[in-house]
């Protein structure tokens, strides 16, 4: 008569299982999430996504339901974050480099500039937005397509960094090694061996920041100003998609409620885009990298 | 010549190089100057712990919107936690490679998108829910327009963060000692649960720390679900107004009404200051973490 150990055994066993169970649960409810998000927004979107959407600049009454597009946001938006990508991978790029030729792993600039890259990393970008607000103020600019490019390079610059420095800590010491032996001075080694070798990183380093910038609506909020019109030039004020799309979420108008849908699943399409490209080039851009 | 270039180069990246340290400092410096305006005449416990918010009458308690923010955060976490960790013990721990290959688009998508695209998918589906489903199945009435809504819109926004951290921290765990725990017969429970979560409780609780500093500085979604009342909230169905909602509305009337402005820029520096002091913890977790692995 020992009933008492099967017992365990089997409850043992019970646990095991349910809790298989709900750990499978979780990962499907957190995959479950972003099919539920996709789904409803294009599904939503679908009676006011139209081409005059994407060709044509908001007319007159727009935000109470007449004609028009969202070719300025898009348009600035685009702009925006090109603009700000580039600025942030000019500053990206010399710093990554200077960290991994110049310095050791271990060294004290490498740790501490890592560490603020961090801690940059977690700012909210609406604190960006306001600092970017006093930026501008103190630079007397006014609210513009520049001053959004520079808040959003803030914003875009430690996650380029930090993408960018995890590829090329990467490169073999080896490769450094004998570029060095080679007579080239570190210099050389950082721009003949050291970008090459991780270039496709450095473009999915360049889409993921792109991505970031082109999607984040409260840094720009105090900053780029908006505007019906696609913006002419730097000073000029630009509308950003983001922002376009919380505008006319926030009209009591169906219609212009129906667009803010439509323009999320812009957003959205474009972010997929950005995303998979980087995802593409990322494997393809390997013809001068040494394996 | 080309020596030359070296050193130029070196200098001019070494000086690129500063930039994150001395960008941290001018956040921090930059945002203080700006609410020096109303810290010098109002003390900041008032500031900070009073829940009067009338800036007409020159009264700018930020208790209200400093509860908003930490009610839909903790929400956010008691929500997302359990589910991103048992997610993450799924991926590492359960599923076969490819699954687990095949999940890391999908968070890192998840980690893309927009937040405002999340607030308007909050706004589509999470608001009606709770207004409709939630709230009346447990006697209240509720717009929906509230903490919970936007609570669950940031647990759903911190998954990612969480299951990426938390996953890394698992796979420093060496095999062999899942392999020692399994081969003394516990089941694959138990040895998750005694030797996996135990070995990488430091790095839960870093992750935990990163996704709560994530959610805490979240604008757009949350502010366009929460329903923006300067009250502070009572219950999970009530209506919030986090810091970063009240900066983001009120860009446009801060400069008509005096030291508005500083009260909203001192918003921003707390919540600058908030998430400094949580990422240096993580951070400090995290390298005793890896200290202690390697």
């Amino acid at each position: 008569m020992k009933p008492l150990p099967d017992a365990r055994l089997n409850r043992r066993k019970r646990t095991d299982r349910a809790f298989r169970v709900l750990a499978l649960a979780s990962a499907a409810a957190v995959l479950l999430s972003l099919v539920i998000i996709l789904g409803a927004i294009l599904w939503k979107s679908l009676p006011a996504l139209s081409l005059s959407m994407l060709t044509r600049t908001p007319k007159g009454g727009f935000y109470l339901g007449k004609e028009g597009g969202i070719l300025n946001a898009i348009v600035g938006s685009l702009e925006l974050a090109i603009g700000a990508t580039a600025i942030a991978f000019l500053l990206s790029l010399p710093l990554v480099l200077y960290l991994n030729v110049y310095k050791g792993r271990a060294s004290k600039t490498a740790v501490w500039t890592r560490f603020f890259l961090d801690v940059l990393w977690g700012v909210p970008s609406i604190v960006y937005g306001a600092f970017g607000f006093i930026v501008m103020l103190a630079l007397g600019l006014r609210a513009s397509l520049l001053a959004g490019m520079l808040t959003v390079a803030l914003l875009e610059f430690p996650i380029m960094s930090r993408a960018i420095d995890e590829v090329m800590r990467l490169v073999p010491r080896e490769l450094k090694e004998a570029s060095a032996s080679l007579g080239a001075t570190r210099f050389e080694t950082a721009v003949k061996v050291l970008v090459r070798q991780s270039a496709p990183g450095i473009l999915t380093g360049v889409l993921l920041a792109f991505g970031r910038g082109v999607g984040d609506a409260a840094s720009v909020l105090f900053t780029a100003g908006f505007t019906d019109r696609v913006p002419g030039g730097l000073l000029d004020p630009a509308a950003t998609l983001p922002l376009a799309i919380f505008f006319q979420l926030g009209t009591p108008f169906p219609e212009v409620r129906e667009r803010a849908y439509a323009s999320a699943a812009i957003l959205t399409l474009i972010i997929l885009v950005i995303s998979l490209a980087g995802r593409a080039l990322g494997r393809k851009a390997t013809r001068h990298v040494v394996k | 010549m080309r020596l030359i270039r070296d050193v130029l180069a070196r200098r001019g990246m070494g000086a690129v190089t500063t930039l994150p340290g001395l960008l941290v400092l001018l956040v921090v410096v930059g945002l203080f100057l700006k609410s020096r305006a109303i810290l010098a005449v109002e003390p900041l416990s008032r500031l900070l712990f009073s829940s009067a918010w009338h800036p007409l009458k020159g009264e700018f308690g930020l208790l209200p919107f400093i509860s908003g923010t930490v009610w839909v955060t903790v929400t956010a976490l008691v929500l997302a936690l359990p589910v991103s960790i048992l997610a993450a013990i799924y991926l590492s721990e359960y599923a076969p490679r490819w699954i687990r290959e095949a999940a890391k688009p999908v968070i890192d998508l998840l980690a893309g998108l927009p937040s405002v695209v999340y607030g308007v998918w909050g706004v589509l589906i999470v608001v009606p829910f709770v207004g409709g489903v939630l709230a009346p199945a447990c006697g209240v009435v509720s717009s929906g327009y509230s903490i919970l809504a936007g609570g669950i819109v940031l647990a759903i926004m911190t998954f990612p963060t969480i299951i990426h951290v938390t996953l890394e921290v698992f796979a420093t765990i060496p095999g062999a000692l899942r392999d020692a725990s399994l081969s003394l017969g516990a089941t694959k429970w138990e040895t998750t649960r005694r030797v996996v979560l135990r070995k990488g409780a430091q790095g839960i609780l870093a992750a935990s720390v990163l996704g709560f500093s994530r959610a805490f500085g979240e604008t757009m979604a949350v502010l366009m679900v929460v329903g923006n009342v300067p009250a502070v909230p009572r219950s999970l169905f009530d209506p919030g107004y986090p810091l970063p909602a009240l900066i983001a509305n009120n860009y446009g009337e801060m400069m008509s009404v005096p030291r508005y402005d500083a009260a909203l820029m001192l918003a921003s520096l707390v919540l600058m200051l908030i998430v400094l002091f949580f990422n240096v913890l993580a951070r400090w977790i995290l390298v005793r973490v890896e200290r202690r692995t390697r």
